[in-house]
This record gives C-alpha cells, sequence and structure tokens, in this order.
C-alpha cells in the first residue's frame, strides 16, 4: 500500500483551487486511455470544457446528465469492466454526500485501477449555492479512510494535486484525493446529447469500432 | 418448488442462461427469494457477483460495465426496484443502455408486510411510463425462453429489461409471526 505521509493536509489547511484549473491541470496527465466519469452538475462542465484541445474533444470521457451521485459507481463498472484501464471519477460534494455507500463498495473490492477525484466547494453550486454538510463540517476524506479508502488525501495545493493525480496513474489503487474548490462558474456547458456522449465513450474505449 | 423436465430449478434455469449470454457480472441488493439464485452464481467462477450498498449503485456499476464492453444483471426485490426511477430514466433509458433486471416480486399472493404490499404497486406503473419491456415469469416452462430471448432483445435493441419472478415461479416469501 503507497504512503501518503507527505499528504497530511485536512480539510481546513488545504488550499481553496479552481475547479477548471485543476481540471485542466489532470486532463493534461492523461495519457488519452484513462476513462474519466464526470459527475452531474459544475464537475462534469469543467471536465468538457477541460477536455477540448486543438486536435478535439477527448473521447474517453463519459458525462452524466442526471443519476446524481452514480460517477463513482459508473467508473467502478468501467473499472472491472476494463482491468487494465485506469479510470477516474469526478464527483461534486453534494453527489458524492448522496451516495457515499459507493465508497464502501469501492474499498470492499480493492478496484485497484480506479481514481476518485471530488471537488468540495461546501455547496450545491448549481442550485443556488445551498450548504452542504461538508461546509458543516463534514469530511469527505475522513469518511473515505473510514471507508477502508485509506489512500485517500487532501491535495494541500495545486503542486500536490499534480503529485497526487501522477501516483494514481502509476501505482494501485483505489485512490480517493479531495479538492477543495471556489465558487467560480464554469468555463462550458456539456453538450447534452446522451446517445452522442454514450458512443463517442464507447468507441473511445475501444467497445465499438 | 417445481422443477423442469431435465431437473433444474428457476435459479439453475436463469444461471445457465446468464453464462450463455455471457452476463458474466452480477451485483445485487440480497433477497430470501434470490437467495438460491445468489448461491449458484458465487458458486461458479464464470461470475464476478457482490452485494451493493444500494440499488442505484450497482445499476450504475453495471451500466459503467456495460460501456466497457462487460454484461451484467442487476437482482433485487420490489421495495429495492422502487429506488430506480430517476437513474432508469436519467441514465438507462436516455443513454440507451441494457440495463438487466431481475426482481423478485414481494406484495402479493401471501404477503405480509404491508410496506411491501404498497411498493409493490408502483413498480409494473413505472415500468410502462418508461416503456421499459418486462415479463413477469410465472412457470417453470416460460423462464428459459423468456429470459433468453429478452436478453437478446435488451441487446439488439439497446433497451432495458426487468424479470419479476413472481411467487408462482419461486414459491414467494412465507409469512413469518
Amino acid at each position: 500500500m503507497a504512503s501518503l505521509a507527505n499528504h497530511p493536509a485536512n480539510r481546513d489547511q488545504a488550499k481553496v483551487m479552481n475547479r477548471y484549473d485543476i481540471t485542466k491541470r489532470m486532463v493534461g496527465l492523461l495519457h488519452q486511455d484513462e476513462a474519466v466519469i464526470g459527475g452531474i452538475g459544475y464537475t462534469n462542465f469543467d471536465l468538457w470544457a477541460a477536455s477540448e484541445s486543438a486536435s478535439g474533444r477527448r473521447q474517453q470521457n463519459f458525462y452524466m446528465l442526471g443519476s446524481m451521485g452514480l460517477a463513482v459507481p459508473i467508473a467502478m463498472g468501467v473499472a472491472i469492466a476494463q482491468p487494465s484501464r485506469k479510470v477516474f471519477a469526478l464527483e461534486g460534494d453534494g453527489s458524492v454526500l448522496m451516495q457515499l455507500g459507493s465508497l464502501t463498495t469501492v474499498a470492499a473490492r480493492a478496484q485497484k485501477n480506479l481514481c476518485i477525484v471530488i471537488m468540495d466547494n461546501g455547496a450545491y453550486q448549481i442550485t443556488g449555492g445551498q450548504q452542504t454538510t461538508t461546509h458543516q463540517g463534514a469530511d469527505i476524506v475522513g469518511i473515505a479512510r473510514a471507508a477502508g479508502l485509506t489512500q485517500s488525501a487532501w491535495a494541500a495545493d495545486e503542486d500536490a494535486f499534480v503529485e497526487l493525480i501522477g501516483r494514481s496513474l502509476k501505482e494501485d489503487g483505489p485512490w480517493l484525493i479531495g479538492c477543495r474548490i471556489d465558487n467560480q462558474k464554469p468555463v462550458d456547458t456539456t453538450e447534452r446529447d446522451p446517445a452522442r456522449i454514450r458512443d463517442n465513450f464507447m468507441r473511445g474505449l475501444g467497445v465499438r469500432g | 418448488m417445481a422443477e423442469a423436465a431435465d431437473g433444474r430449478a428457476w435459479y439453475e434455469i436463469v444461471r445457465d442462461v446468464l453464462k450463455r449470454h455471457n452476463v458474466s457480472l452480477v451485483t445485487y441488493v440480497p433477497d430470501n427469494v434470490l437467495r438460491p439464485l445468489i448461491e449458484a452464481i458465487h458458486a461458479d467462477p464464470f461470475f464476478t457477483a457482490f452485494s451493493c450498498t444500494r440499488e442505484e449503485e450497482a445499476l450504475g456499476i453495471n451500466a459503467g460495465a456495460w460501456m466497457g464492453g462487460v454484461r451484467g444483471i442487476l437482482l433485487m426485490q420490489t421495495s429495492g426496484f422502487a429506488t430506480l426511477p430517476n437513474v432508469l430514466a436519467s441514465l438507462s433509458v436516455p443513454f440507451s443502455i441494457p440495463t438487466l433486471m431481475m426482481v423478485s416480486e414481494r406484495g402479493t399472493l401471501g404477503e405480509f408486510n404491508i410496506g411491501q404490499s404498497l411498493v409493490a404497486r408502483t413498480m409494473r406503473p413505472v415500468l410502462d411510463a418508461l416503456s421499459i419491456e418486462n415479463h413477469t415469469m410465472t412457470r417453470l416452462d416460460e423462464v428459459e425462453f423468456t429470459v433468453d430471448r429478452s436478453i437478446t432483445q435488451a441487446v439488439a435493441t439497446m433497451a432495458p429489461v426487468c424479470f419479476i419472478l413472481s411467487p408462482l415461479l419461486t414459491g414467494g416469501k412465507v409469512f413469518a409471526k
């Protein structure tokens, strides 16, 4: 098991970062074959925005359009189906709070090729910024550790985030990386075309030719 | 409980049909009526099978697995199905994901729990409202044909299907004081 002794930050100590900025950094570290599942809301929108480049939009992304809370389960399903591929779940604090049980399932199965990234701004931002319980002190990384995800850490700042993503790409998981983020609006809006999203994703994973 | 002409029970027929269709992932929230099927699946190394904390979670795992090239089925009881309308309507149906579901039917033919008998009445209206193919299996001699053909159809048409296991088939859950 990997040691995370060099990532001791707790939620209060972690720097408040920008969601688009760190999503862009994460996408930049991917090698094009990792799968990324974007949970609903602004997490999803900024994944869409961060995945566009001069060579087109990254194909191995799946964008949920509802089914709040299912980014981790969907990512786990992809990880089970394709054990040699790294799979990332990007999820907001409000969303993961809705499906905390899934963290125990990931831990119980010790899903090695899965990394969960939580974007925590303490708010249901897309519905008007109402507070989530993380704002009141619930600590997703602490919850994850208690669920059995021992390789869970808060990203103290952008450099720590980049290092943690890098390690999750190289070393077995499951990983959970907690990120404090600000309340900036997302850079773009995901195209809401489920048939196209699903078909693109399956082609990106090599399931369809 | 009835046996088929070849001596197989309903859960052995279901297991064999799932194997034939390469449905190798089985996620479930347990139920007493499903127990022999769950045990038969765990006893067969062909399957990857585990319990989930909620039916929604299990549906999400199966959806991800299908997009990754692996077929799965979700086993649950009637009250568990009642937690699924939102994810069926926002994931399985619009994304054209062939979500395979098998529900052991509570709430009818001798139900002793009033909550089960009430929630059971929401199941078929939800399936019909979303135009999800569903079959209630009451007879042993229909199990193979129903499951076999319906999996073929779900995969070919990229649409969910729900198999409802009637107490007439399984014996159901008997009144316990």
